[in-house]
């Protein structure tokens, strides 16, 4: 049985490596923001209340673009709106906490440190104290995002942009799921995924990030009900 | 104003994250659902890949010789086959440096 903290470092521990593509992309989204026109202190507010990555940046875009604000919320909440997957996934191992906890807990959930902390849940399923692993990721990443966009704030875009760092994005998603072509269901759900999200992709409010995992799952159960 | 929306988006986001964590008990979903959920992760990532490979900063789709699809497809290999992270992300980027600044240059 491993204590709170030992969890909690491993956490942090497990997530650690995304910080290679999720620093720099903090940094880029920081200076994009100030370069749009926003003021920093703005820029650096979604950091904290929303702590969304790309929703970010597309937020910005969009009222910069001359839409109303509500267009704009609007967009935030559906890109977001994936979030309502991983909280159905995690809800198991999580059950047991107090109101209270689940609501704190909730403010950390992000997509690297989903995948991590469900990889670690699924081994370690007897663990006591499983959602220290959570808030491990959780917390790692948020502290690297709040100085990564802050230094894109104050510092500008001091990432050469020829670099095209962001597509060190894909990559880190590409090392979560990568294990996972070993099995065939899951490549058939993934490229379905993938296919509906190129196929989608001008959708108003970037729907296609919601669109497409909901025809994966689709597909998903299609493929339960064939095995059997 | 525009704070005020960022508020908004916040508790918009927030509450994406806190409703099936919090206020939805895992009983209320049947085993089918579960079983489902399992592909959560292949079900949703890929919605991320592919566009930060495909598609370009306008909006439209790259051609079919972009380093982007040979440093993804090196990423995939080095993934598969390392099983870590790290190397995962620089052989990609590696990759995809070598033909933008050496090759292609």
């Amino acid at each position: 049985m491993l204590t709170k903290k030992q969890l909690f470092t491993r956490g942090m521990l497990d997530i650690s490596p995304h910080m290679l593509s999720v620093i720099p992309f903090g940094i880029i989204c920081g200076a994009i923001g100030v370069e749009l026109g926003f003021q920093p202190y703005l820029v650096y507010a979604m950091s904290f209340i929303i702590f969304g990555g790309a929703s970010q940046i597309v937020f910005l875009q969009v009222l910069s673009g001359g839409a109303t604000s509500l267009v704009a919320v609007a967009s935030v909440g559906i890109i977001n709106s994936r979030h309502l997957l991983y909280g159905a996934v995690l809800s198991e191992y999580l059950e047991k906490l107090s109101f209270i906890k689940k609501l704190f807990i909730s403010y950390l959930v992000v997509d690297q440190g989903f995948a991590e902390s469900n990889k670690f849940f699924k081994k370690n399923r007897s663990e006591e104290f499983l959602h220290y692993h959570l808030i491990g990721t959780g917390c790692t990443m948020w502290v690297c995002w709040q100085i990564a966009t802050l230094s894109g704030i104050v510092l500008g875009s001091f990432v050469p942009e020829e670099l095209g760092l962001k597509f060190a994005i894909p990559l880190t998603f590409i090392a979560i799921v990568v294990q996972d072509l070993k099995k065939l269901d899951h490549v058939i759900v993934m490229i379905t995924c993938g296919l509906s999200s190129l196929l989608f992709f001008d959708a108003p409010f970037k729907s296609y990030i919601i669109i497409s995992p909901i025809i994966a799952l689709f597909v998903a159960a299609l493929l339960l009900r064939l095995k059997k | 104003m525009t704070l005020t929306s960022i508020i908004f988006a916040g508790i918009l986001t927030y509450l994406t994250r806190m409703t099936m964590i919090a206020l939805i008990s895992r009983d209320m979903l049947g085993d089918k659902i579960k079983a489902v959920l399992e592909y959560v992760p292949s079900a949703v990532f890929p919605a991320i890949i592919f566009p930060g490979i495909f598609i370009n900063d306008f909006g439209t789709f790259i051609e079919m010789n972009d380093p982007k699809i040979f440093g993804a497809l090196v990423a995939v290999i080095v993934g598969y086959f390392s099983k870590n992270i790290i190397a995962t992300i620089s052989a990609g980027l590696v990759s995809y440096w070598f033909l933008i600044f050496i090759v292609f240059n």
